[in-house]
């Protein structure tokens, strides 16, 4: 029961994927996005159809970005619960799908993929019997058994190891950390064996796995439990990495890197897990290297991921109400860039605002800001402006802890200076 | 009565070299081969052989020191053992020719512990090991055409150049590397048993290290994980005594490997016998299949050093290293063995040698790598990214 004339926006702006952006960007594509869109649009949707990734039916956000539109007929619109909670949504849409909490999300797709394919199992300390540590594999042990939930002893390092040396000959793993800082651990096994094997095999091998956990600063967790791996996980050749925020995405990126031959890294954050939002009851599959429009907008563009994108919405509150219109983008793939989306978006907006979570030194946001000022400098009217968390191992005490992860008053103070320019 | 007089005549070589050590045991067969087929490479009648050295073992029982085999069998193991000790020692000349760059670890004098193995499983068993692997990716149905070409970096190498000599790796059949960081291979040893044991494939991963890495941590996780989860893996512990350049008793406290998995039974094998080795890898391998893990020490030796850029002799003394060729090279017990037996002459072995060595002369091969191979093989599916060079001007590629 969609109402026509929504769907009649919709199907106007979305014959592929990649309109979205044309939804935005006013006039033809310059040198600089071209030659990113020739490299990277068309080959991602030819590989994605090549590599399966079929959607079912196709669900778009209610501003028009989302997954693989196979067929534009059966177009549904799913409301955003996060970012328009308070506005009642414009869609009849938004009492159809069910709701859940994100690590729900995940179990659901984690579920899903597990039915779907006997040679996916999950390897972690305390996942099976236990149910995980954040309960997102509660109940599966009962279900699928202990070898394909693996209740492994307190070694990372093997059990990675264990799990690539799976993987090798075709099996599907899902390395669980128990907190994405133990990872560090096993850096030798993720960098070395995971991200290289395919290369120094000559192609023989590829290493299907999954490495999933929660990072991130939480609520006093103690420095040694607050850290963001994907700082030191970007440089390694051959690692996808992806991040997500909401259980919509959760879900739907929990599914595409377990069908990825890469592998990927799926980067969950700790205080994330109890975030509520209604779900399509259709399987859907989101892309990998996509970055998702939050929120579209005239004067700014934000980039995050992660739990600073619930910050940075908050942030746009305040913005709004003072008469800023920016545009929000969760690029989600960390590695690689979406630098098609960004670019468009850029184009549009003519400044850029990172705000992560990383350290300032070598974080996510230190390579974007590289990447779009290679790519984009032209259609830059500010400098980049980047918001990250502080050089220092997170402290315990609340304050001193909030004061080193960027907060909103911060986020607003950044955009109002950017838009003076 | 010809025949009589001929075989007179081999005891009496046999009664002068029996005066060594290598042959008082193999002078003891059970039963003698029955000459009646023309050709010693097809004579699959079975010999016994009795081992010299016994076996010395840990929560479990040894094996029996006699092993059968055949006469085929044995010609093949001095054929791919010579290849074998060609192949490396080319490898030594081309790298002194600097064709060869970087590391290399020969495999020379180790020989016995590959060739055993193989005869002990099949192609659905995996392997995997660490850098010293040209001989295993030899024994595992390489050729050394393609080991040459990946040790020069051409393209037609069996890592497509990409890997060299550490990186090696045959995927059809069950070789899974090729592994440079010492001790990393041991996980991936469990991971390999895991997924036979989760698709219930009949066979055992052997994973191999050396006593180099035999204390590292990841070493006893594996073995834990393996001990706990009952994984159809055999750690082999190749231990040439040496690791890198420190000596055994001066890096480890208990040098007696087979004894360190503990709670997981284990057997020191003397590794320069292949026959003692093949028998050892059978027992371990029914073991494996039916009980769970399982540790092997070979007491083997190498003659290079740790790797080329590594003499080999600040370490160790030149009469240690010409002892144990003198005494007990794997390649030369197998001759004295085949000539005691009659199986062949000592014109039938030249021949071998020498088409050995005219295979390892002819893979010095001639193409140049392909700089379109660079960035291949990142990912598995293409990303389209965009890669630069280091000033962004001269080098722009896509990400295929």
């Amino acid at each position: 029961m969609e109402s026509t004339a929504l769907l009649q926006k919709v199907t106007a702006g979305m014959a592929f994927r990649g309109t979205p952006a044309s939804l935005l960007s006013s006039s033809s594509a310059s040198s600089h996005v071209a030659r990113i869109k020739l490299g990277s649009r068309s080959v991602i949707r030819a590989v994605s159809r090549l590599s399966g990734l079929t959607v079912k039916a196709t669900h778009l956000n209610a501003y028009g970005f989302g997954t693989m539109p196979h067929n534009s007929t059966a177009l549904k619109t799913v409301n955003k619960a996060v970012a328009v909670k308070t506005e009642t949504g414009s869609t009849a849409t938004a009492q159809q799908g069910h709701e859940l909490l994100l690590f729900e999300a995940l179990r659901e797709g984690l579920e899903e993929e597990m039915e779907r394919d006997p040679t996916v199992c999950v390897i972690g300390e305390d996942v099976g019997h236990y149910g995980g540590s954040y309960k997102v594999t509660k109940g599966m042990a009962e279900k699928f058994g202990d070898l394909r939930l693996l209740d492994t002893p307190i070694a990372e390092n093997s059990f990675t190891g264990m799990a690539i040396g799976a993987a090798m000959t075709g099996l599907r793993p899902i390395v669980e950390g128990m907190n994405m800082g133990f990872l560090l651990l096993a850096f030798n096994q993720i960098a070395n064996n995971c991200g290289m094997l395919h290369y120094t095999s000559g192609g023989q091998f590829t290493i299907p796995i999954v490495i999933r956990g929660p990072g991130g600063v939480g609520k006093q967790l103690g420095a040694e439990h607050s850290q963001r791996l994907e700082s030191y996980f970007q440089s390694v050749p051959g690692l996808q990495m992806v991040a997500c925020s909401t259980p919509y995405n959760a879900k739907g990126l929990m599914k595409a890197a377990i069908r990825s031959e890469n592998p990927v890294i799926l980067f969950e954050h700790v205080l994330l897990y109890n975030l509520k939002e209604r779900i399509p009851d259709e399987e859907y599959v989101l892309c990998l290297e996509e970055a998702e429009l939050v929120r579209p907008g005239q004067d700014i563009t934000i980039l995050t991921y992660s739990r600073m994108r619930h910050h940075v919405l908050q942030a746009v509150k305040t913005l709004v109400s003072k008469g800023y219109d920016p545009e929000v983008i969760d690029i989600r793939s960390l590695k690689p860039f979406d630098l098609f989306a960004i670019g468009n978006s850029v184009k549009k907006t003519h400044k850029v605002l990172i705000v992560e979570e990383c350290m300032r030194t070598g974080g996510i946001g230190a390579s974007l800001r590289a990447a779009i000022m290679e790519n984009f400098f032209d259609e830059l009217d500010a400098p980049i402006g980047c918001l990250s968390s502080q050089d220092v191992p997170t402290p315990y005490a609340g304050p001193l802890e909030d004061l080193t992860v960027v907060q909103p008053p911060q986020i607003v103070f950044a955009v109002e200076q950017l838009c003076k320019h | 009565m010809a025949s009589q007089l001929l075989r007179r005549a081999g005891k009496l070589i046999n009664v002068s070299a029996s005066a060594t050590k290598n042959l008082a045991s193999s002078l003891a067969p059970i039963s003698q081969a029955n000459r009646s087929f023309a050709s010693a490479a097809e004579d699959t009648n079975p010999i016994t052989i009795e081992i010299a050295v016994p076996y010395k073992a840990h929560k479990c029982e040894p094996p029996s020191l006699l092993a059968t085999t055949t006469p085929q069998e044995l010609v093949q193991f001095f054929k791919t053992m010579f290849l074998m000790r060609r192949m490396e020692i080319a490898a030594d000349s081309l790298y002194k020719s600097k064709f060869i760059r970087g590391f290399c670890h020969l495999y020379d004098g180790q020989e016995a512990v590959c060739v055993g193995m193989e005869a002990a499983l099949t192609k659905t068993d995996c392997i995997v090991t660490a850098y010293r692997d040209h001989c295993i990716h030899l024994g595992r149905g390489g050729t050394v055409k393609e080991i040459m070409s990946e040790l020069m970096g051409r393209k037609d190498g069996c890592s497509l150049g990409k890997g060299g000599s550490m990186h090696m790796y045959k995927k059809e059949n069950n070789f899974y590397g090729g592994n440079g960081i010492v001790g990393a291979q041991t996980p991936l040893g469990a991971g390999l048993a895991f997924a036979q044991k989760y698709s219930k494939v009949e066979g055992v991963t052997l994973a191999m290290y050396g006593d180099g890495a035999a204390n590292q941590g990841q070493l006893f996780e594996a073995m834990n994980i393996a001990a706990l989860w009952d994984l159809p893996v055999i750690f082999v512990c190749e231990n040439n005594h040496y690791g890198m350049g420190t000596a055994e008793w001066r890096s480890a406290k208990s040098p007696e490997y087979y004894r360190r998995g503990d709670y997981v039974p284990g057997l020191k094998v003397d590794g320069m016998d292949a026959l003692a080795v093949k028998q050892a890898v059978k027992y371990a391998k029914e073991y494996a299949l039916t009980k769970g893990a399982f540790v092997l020490e070979m007491d083997t030796y190498r003659y290079h050093g740790h790797s080329m850029s590594d003499p080999g002799s600040t370490y160790r003394t030149r009469d240690e290293i010409s002892g144990v060729r003198q005494e007990r090279d794997p390649i030369e017990r197998i001759r004295k063995l085949l000539l005691a037996k009659e199986i062949v002459t000592v014109a039938d072995l030249k021949n071998m040698e020498k088409e050995a060595k005219k295979e390892v002369d002819d893979a010095v091969a001639q193409a140049k790598p392909d700089p379109s191979e660079l960035l291949s093989h990142i990912y598995v599916k293409g990303l389209g990214t965009e890669v630069f060079g280091p000033d962004r001007k001269e080098f722009t590629a896509v990400l295929p």
